[in-house]
């Protein structure tokens, strides 16, 4: 695809909501670390913020690439209600149950959306989710565990992850929510398949689980196009923190 | 260091320019073997070849130019192998350029046979499948993974019940 041909305004949609999800995720993981009800998960929490935040910088390179914007003036310098993410991202960190829930419904999300990008016509996007596949697999294989553990446990785990699932169920398939000049990727064969579409696979991908473990299903979303806006108070405190040290010597490099 | 060796690297063809001086042509073969003097910081008994990162290396009339794939998108190291790389190739008195690309995923059979054997050497597992995981102390099938994430994003962690010691895999991506 020549460059006269791209889908700029929606690209920079999809970029940059999926750079939010993966930088959100991400920083809601690292507040485990230190505190983790296992050393194991300890580690595994960090590595994975890691990996997450590694991937959020990779996407807001290529923003920045399709823009001329600086990655991390996109990372770190935007007010909270101009942030992109699903709100499935937005509830705070909670309990170990919940931050299990969230993962599982963003994981199982984001390799959905994934596999409609891999095959896509804007190289430097397709190799990059060819990349990331591989590293989401190890997440895949992670929360799969947990969520399994949870589930099938009786008495206070399944409890709680079941009050976790209905805290989240509102904004559980917000990650689908439809990104304005969606039609444009489509045409452009960027994306694969509307995000509606991709919900009912990602809701076909997840309903065995639920079915074996008499969960239930995650209605649809309440407000289904504005599953990215009004972000609410735990992700005004996230973004304090996340961005205090870049507030506090504006310009800093290291 | 990339900085400066860039400088350096800079500095000492212009000089040679100049003088009006023919610069020696490069031997790529010199080129690859200086690459196989930069270890990987988090993996020290690896060299970038070893661990198959190298993805181009072309030289040029304007210098050298090195493309590498990263074993993990948000891999710490990386810049530090890049200036490592730089460092090392300054020597060759032109301008050179590293750069990451995903033009093609880095996997984890890009890893020489020498490399597999330097990791087996100092206790870390091979990659593979998690069931086909062996114990680089005894050899044993006996092991338990403890925990799919490690202290390094391209590492787990196992404990092996023959000879009860933990080690190291490396993740098969």
């Amino acid at each position: 695809m020549n460059s006269a041909s791209l889908p700029t305004v929606a690209l920079g949609h999809l970029l940059g909501s999926m750079a939010d999800d993966e930088f959100v995720i991400g920083f809601s993981d690292s507040e485990w670390t230190g505190i983790a009800p296992l050393l194991e998960e300890d580690v595994a929490m960090s590595s994975l913020a890691q990996d997450e935040i590694g991937h959020a910088a990779a996407l807001y390179g290529l923003l920045g690439e399709l823009t001329g914007a600086d990655p991390d003036a996109l990372a770190y310098d935007r007010d909270p209600d101009e942030y992109r993410h699903a709100r499935l991202l937005d509830h705070g960190r909670g309990d170990w149950a919940m931050t299990i829930a969230r993962r599982y419904l963003y994981e199982t999300s984001d390799a959905v959306r994934l596999e409609a990008l891999i095959g896509g016509a804007w190289p430097p996007l397709a190799q990059l989710c060819a990349k990331l596949v591989r590293e989401e697999r190890y997440h895949l294989m992670h929360i799969n565990a947990w969520f399994v553990r949870l589930a099938a446990a009786h008495g206070e785990p399944r409890d709680r992850l079941v009050a976790a699932l209905e805290a989240l169920s509102a904004d559980a398939s917000t990650v689908f929510t439809p990104l304005p000049g969606e039609r444009a990727l489509l045409d452009a064969r960027i994306q694969a398949a509307p995000m509606a579409e991709l919900e009912a696979r990602w809701r076909a991908a997840i309903a065995p689980t639920f079915e074996a473990h008499r969960l239930t299903m995650p209605p649809a979303a309440t407000s289904p196009t504005k599953g990215r806006e009004g972000h609410g108070a735990a992700f005004a405190w996230l973004w304090g923190e996340f961005n205090q040290v870049r507030r506090s010597e504006p310009g800093a490099v290291w | 260091m990339s900085e400066a060796g860039i400088q350096i690297g800079v500095a000492v063809a212009r000089s040679a320019a100049v003088r009006g001086v023919a610069p020696k042509p490069i031997d790529r073969a010199a080129v690859l073997a200086a690459l196989g003097d930069v270890m990987d910081p988090e993996l020290p008994v690896l060299s970038v070849l070893d661990l198959g990162i190298v993805h181009e290396v072309r030289i040029g009339p304007t210098g050298i130019d090195v493309s590498i794939l990263p074993t993990f998108i948000g891999c710490p190291a990386l810049d530090v192998i890049k200036s490592s790389i730089a460092g090392r190739l300054a020597a060759f008195g032109v301008p050179v350029r590293v750069e990451a690309t995903f033009e093609i995923p880095w996997t984890s059979d890009r890893i020489s046979p020498a490399g597999l054997a330097a990791l087996a050497a100092v206790g870390i597992a091979p990659p593979s499948a998690p069931d086909e995981v062996r114990c680089p102390h005894c050899a044993s099938a006996e092991v338990v993974q403890d925990s799919l994430f490690g202290p390094t994003q391209c590492r787990s962690l196992y404990f092996c019940r023959t000879c009860r010691q933990p080690f190291e895999g490396l993740k098969a991506v």
